[in-house]
């Protein structure tokens, strides 16, 4: 079901401002990607614009092509929020609705949208989604608690759960573990590897080990200096990258002189 | 994790036909009724505002228009003179009222801004908040009834007191009123309505006041007052003067409790015989007798016009003040 | 510069430098105590003082004549003299500034209590015997002229006449005002945060709701009538079946709408820019379009501040007098409808009964009756306040705690 995403010639803009320049990518199905880099480098900027988030700001826009398979994101008369149900997305920071129970912060994306079914569709979509993000077993006897009750692990878990309860083809993370505990943290990691058999998935990070332990390849970014775009330096296999990279800022970035 | 996502509810209409047709983009594809939606929203919303320009703009085309009348007359062409003869003493005596009631209700206002944010317990001074804006929930007719009733009365013998031993100044010259129903007790009734506004502005200034200013001029040895002269009253000198400004624009549109109070006469300097008037006492009492259509409610109506333009000025001076002050401290 | 340099060395080589710097080091008795212990006051000497303010100020106040009020200013009086002069003396000049000033801080905030207890203590001695009256709340004025009023005070008769028709004026007028303004207040709030972008229409609205929230009541009244005046004569030249005095209800209610759309707007808005952004952002990403998000997201999660500001404005325009008065008029029975004839509402019948008794030889049946109204109305208006505080506190969303 997952489909891949290829970037051509991506460049993003906030305003007049080139914050991500010439991005060439292409990000296969069911893998992991990870995109490391210094901060303000554009790894979030260019993560968001995989689904059409970026573009909620004001002033945002893309040049460029971005397909996901064959089709173009960025094409004439593509509806955004179709890409969206199409490409998932986790935040930095848990944040399930408060006005919702866990029940219904997984069942979000179709009660939302505002879509009918029947309590026993609904029970098995909670089900299966909760425990697709290894959460079922903490969370089935207060299912109609609040799910800002939960830990923030957990609430994290429970946020992907309720992007897999929209079958997405794709789900990007933006620094999912930057709020969270070791031991959670753990706890998403091993979810990611779980994940990655059914999704494309593209995780931006700041934890070098992270990139390292979860995904297959890595992509990294840097900037030359403020003011100045970010640039995808180098893209290659995560145990490449971590040990063999062939850019000499990439090299300086890993090992840690940098950044 | 199962994906045998036939028996669930469809989300995506671009699932599966989309894929079996390659030649379209199927992200093009989607609910056109939610698109609509999106839309039909926007476009209430915008409707929304737009209404408030046009509502205030009706307000302002239709008190001109009809106060056409009380400057006009077919017959002797542009009276303005007389329409001024007809409003200078009501302006001035809105502003006496208006500013006998900033007078004592500015030094009030801030010393209780003082107490909530700075000298009361932490624990009670939300408290106390609630319990000073109860002040701005009585509605104005009870002020305008306590005033008639109660403050009146109790003020007669300080009026008297006042013009035996100050009867040389104008402001105490005349005969005190013996109802109390005076300018004076009027203002001090606008004071008590409009203390709670100043109050609160001062008090949300007081407290973005920044901590480390606070406690730099603490760690010198300052005093509580020294702090507060040094840190926290320069911080909020704007914010201070804007909350004066709305209070008065309150005070000048006030109505009720003044047509209540004051026994309303000619124009006259003292403060403590009955006489003079405001804007608002006159136009509430007037207005349910003017016939419709008729030189009075015009006349009614432009001095209406005159209030609302001086209340522009003073509220747009208010808000201009603390624009002005946001741009400069970087707080908040 | 370099001799200014070399001065120091020559006085350290001469031996001479070391008394100046010693007496540098030692602590200006201007600026501190000799001991930590000696800069205060015992805590029981405000007691003290207040007790001899007290005691002089009745002695002072006996000398001129004596009375509550003029006791008790005279105490506030002496005490901060009293209480500035024994700081003065005990501890030094700055301690004392400062305890007059916290003394003045502590006495304003007794000077702003003091009106709020008068006005609620007298509304409610003296409107308790006109509300225990039967009848007060059931009954209108309907019947009940200057004789009965006459007879009620010369033979003590019960008081007849009471508030039903002005209960029924004031709930329609506040409810259609609030049905007005509500969604125009929402929706123009939803347009400012949610779909401006800070376009000279969102900064236009602004300005205007800035000006809004200025205009006088009694403005508001004014523009009420003559817009509906204006109305009524353009549908009456076209020959539509419409009333031709525009005094009654509908009237009003507009009229309150101008007071009340920029309150709503007001705390509205700010209720909806509190609304963290990632929980917007967390719906779009589920592929959820604007609208609903919206409405299924923000408005939920702001609901209990909206709720509450819109009671408050409630309570603020259910009180208004002055543009009731001057659009829907006074009448003494029920009249339930908003598009026909002239209409009570209970601040305008405050305001009728004590300017225009009924009887205005034996003004003391209106005066009771008023005070009654006053009392009710307070206590809509303070219950009113309670509810919003209420729904603000109670449900307000529960906060991200673990």
């Amino acid at each position: 079901m997952s489909k891949s995403i290829t970037a051509k010639d991506l460049n993003v803009y906030y305003g007049d401002f080139l914050a991500v320049q010439e991005v060439n990518i292409n990000i296969a199905p069911r893998s992991v990607t990870a995109f490391i880099g210094p901060s303000g480098c554009g790894k979030t900027t260019l993560l968001r614009s995989l689904n059409r988030m970026h573009e909620v700001l004001p002033g945002a826009r893309v040049e460029g092509q971005l397909l996901l398979d064959d089709d173009n994101i960025y094409g004439p008369g593509v509806d955004p929020v179709t890409v969206r149900s199409m490409v998932g997305m986790v935040f930095q920071r848990p944040n399930p609705f408060p006005t919702m129970s866990i029940r219904e912060n997984v069942l979000a994306g179709y009660k939302l949208n505002g879509s009918r079914m029947s309590k026993s569709q609904a029970d098995d979509i909670v089900e299966d989604a909760l425990r697709g993000a290894n959460l079922w077993n903490e969370v089935k006897d207060r299912l109609g608690k609040p799910g800002s009750g939960l830990s923030g692990g957990q609430q994290q878990r429970l946020c992907i759960a309720r992007t897999v309860a929209v079958k997405p083809e794709v789900i990007l993370m933006d620094e999912p573990c930057s709020a969270l505990d070791p031991i959670s943290t753990l706890a998403i990691e091993d979810l990611i590897s779980e994940l990655q058999q059914e999704y494309t998935i593209a995780i931006v990070t700041h934890n070098m080990q992270q990139a390292a332990r979860v995904s297959q390849k890595t992509a990294f970014f840097n900037i030359a200096g403020t003011g100045k775009p970010g640039k995808l330096i180098e893209y290659a296999d995560t145990s490449t990258i971590f040990n063999n990279p062939s850019n000499q800022q990439t090299e300086r970035y890993v090992s840690g002189q940098f950044g | 994790m199962t994906r045998s996502g036939a028996s669930h509810p469809p989300v995506k209409p671009t699932d599966q036909s989309g894929r079996q047709e390659p030649a379209t983009n199927p992200l093009t594809t989607s609910d056109s009724g939610g698109v609509m939606g999106d839309r039909v929203f926007s476009g209430v919303a915008l409707l929304a505002g737009a209404a408030i320009l046009v509502t205030l703009s009706f307000v302002a085309i239709f008190l001109s228009f009809n106060s056409v009348g009380a400057v006009y007359r077919e017959e002797e062409g542009l009276i303005l003179e007389q329409f001024l003869e007809y409003a200078y003493p009501l302006v001035v005596g809105t502003l006496i009222a208006s500013l006998i009631a900033l007078v004592l209700a500015t030094p009030v206002a801030v010393g209780v801004a003082l107490f909530v944010s700075h000298f009361a317990p932490p624990r009670l001074s939300k408290s106390i908040g609630y319990l000073i804006d109860l002040l701005a929930a009585i509605p104005s007719v009870v002020y305008g009834a306590w005033g008639m009733s109660f403050l009146g009365p109790a003020l007669v013998p300080v009026y008297g007191w006042l013009h035996q031993n100050l009867g040389f100044i104008p402001l105490f010259a005349g005969a005190p009123s013996q109802t109390g129903r005076t300018i004076f007790t009027a203002g001090v009734v606008l004071g008590v309505m409009i203390l709670p506004i100043i109050t609160s502005v001062c008090r949300e200034i007081f407290i973005q006041t920044p901590k480390l200013h606070e406690e730099a001029a603490l760690a010198l040895g300052a005093t509580r007052w020294e702090m507060i002269m040094m840190a926290v009253f320069p911080f909020a000198r704007a914010g201070i003067i804007s909350g004066v400004m709305l209070g008065l624009g309150r005070a000048l549109g006030e109505t009720m409790a003044v047509a209540l109070v004051l026994s309303p006469g000619l124009l006259s300097a003292s403060l403590i015989s009955s006489g003079n008037s405001t804007i608002p006492a006159e136009i509430a009492l007037g207005f349910p007798e003017a016939p419709p259509g008729s030189e009075r409610q015009a006349q009614l109506i432009a001095i209406g016009l005159v209030l609302f333009i001086i209340t522009l000025i003073v509220n747009m001076t208010a808000r201009w003040i603390v624009n002005r002050h946001k741009e400069f401290s970087g707080a908040n | 510069m370099t001799q200014t340099q070399q001065q120091p060395t020559l006085a350290v080589v001469d031996g001479t430098a070391e008394p100046p710097r010693q007496q540098a080091r030692e602590p200006s008795p201007l600026l501190r105590p000799a001991s930590l212990a000696q800069n205060r006051v015992p805590w029981w000497t405000s007691l003290v003082v207040l007790a001899i303010a007290a005691v002089l100020g009745a002695a002072l106040s006996a000398l001129i004549s004596f009375n509550l009020a003029l006791w008790l200013v005279l105490t506030a009086v002496l005490y901060l003299v009293i209480s500035y002069c024994v700081t003065r003396v005990k501890v030094n000049r700055r301690q004392a500034t400062d305890k007059m000033w916290a003394n003045l801080v502590y006495l304003a905030f007794v000077i702003a209590l003091l009106p709020l207890v008068s006005v609620i203590w007298s509304v409610t001695s003296t409107g308790i015997p006109g509300l225990l009256e039967s009848g007060f709340l059931a009954s209108d004025m309907q019947g009940v002229d200057g004789t009965t009023d006459q007879r009620s005070q010369e033979e003590g008769e019960p008081v007849l006449g009471g508030i039903r028709h002005a209960l029924v004026g004031s709930l329609l007028i506040t409810l259609t005002a609030t049905s007005i303004s509500v969604p125009i207040g929402l929706m123009t709030s939803i347009y400012l945060v949610e779909y401006a972008r800070g376009g000279t229409l969102s900064r236009a609205i602004t300005l205007f709701v800035d000006v809004m929230t200025g205009i006088p009541s009694i403005v508001a009244g004014l523009f009420g009538a003559a817009a509906m005046a204006w109305f009524l004569g353009v549908g009456n030249s076209l020959g539509l079946p419409v009333p031709t005095r525009s005094t009654m209800g509908i009237t009003a209610a507009i009229a309150l709408s101008v007071l009340m759309i920029p309150v709503v707007v007001r705390t509205t808005e700010e209720m909806l820019r509190v609304v963290p952004n990632e929980l917007r952002e967390a719906s779009y990403a589920l592929g959820v379009r604007k609208w609903r998000t919206i409405l299924k997201v923000v408005i939920p999660t702001a609901i209990s501040g909206i709720a509450a500001g819109v009671t408050l404005a409630i309570a603020r325009v259910i009180g208004e007098t002055a543009p009731i008065l001057v659009t829907a008029g006074f009448v003494v029975s029920n009249n339930w409808n908003l598009f026909q004839g002239w209409m009570t509402a209970l601040p305008v019948y405050i305001f009728r009964q004590f300017q225009n008794p009924t009887s205005p030889n034996f003004s003391d049946p209106s005066h009771q009756r008023a005070w009654a109204a006053a009392l009710v109305l307070i206590i809509i208006v303070m219950g009113l306040n309670l509810t919003a505080r209420l729904i603000a506190t109670i449900f307000a969303p529960k906060k991200t705690g673990r």
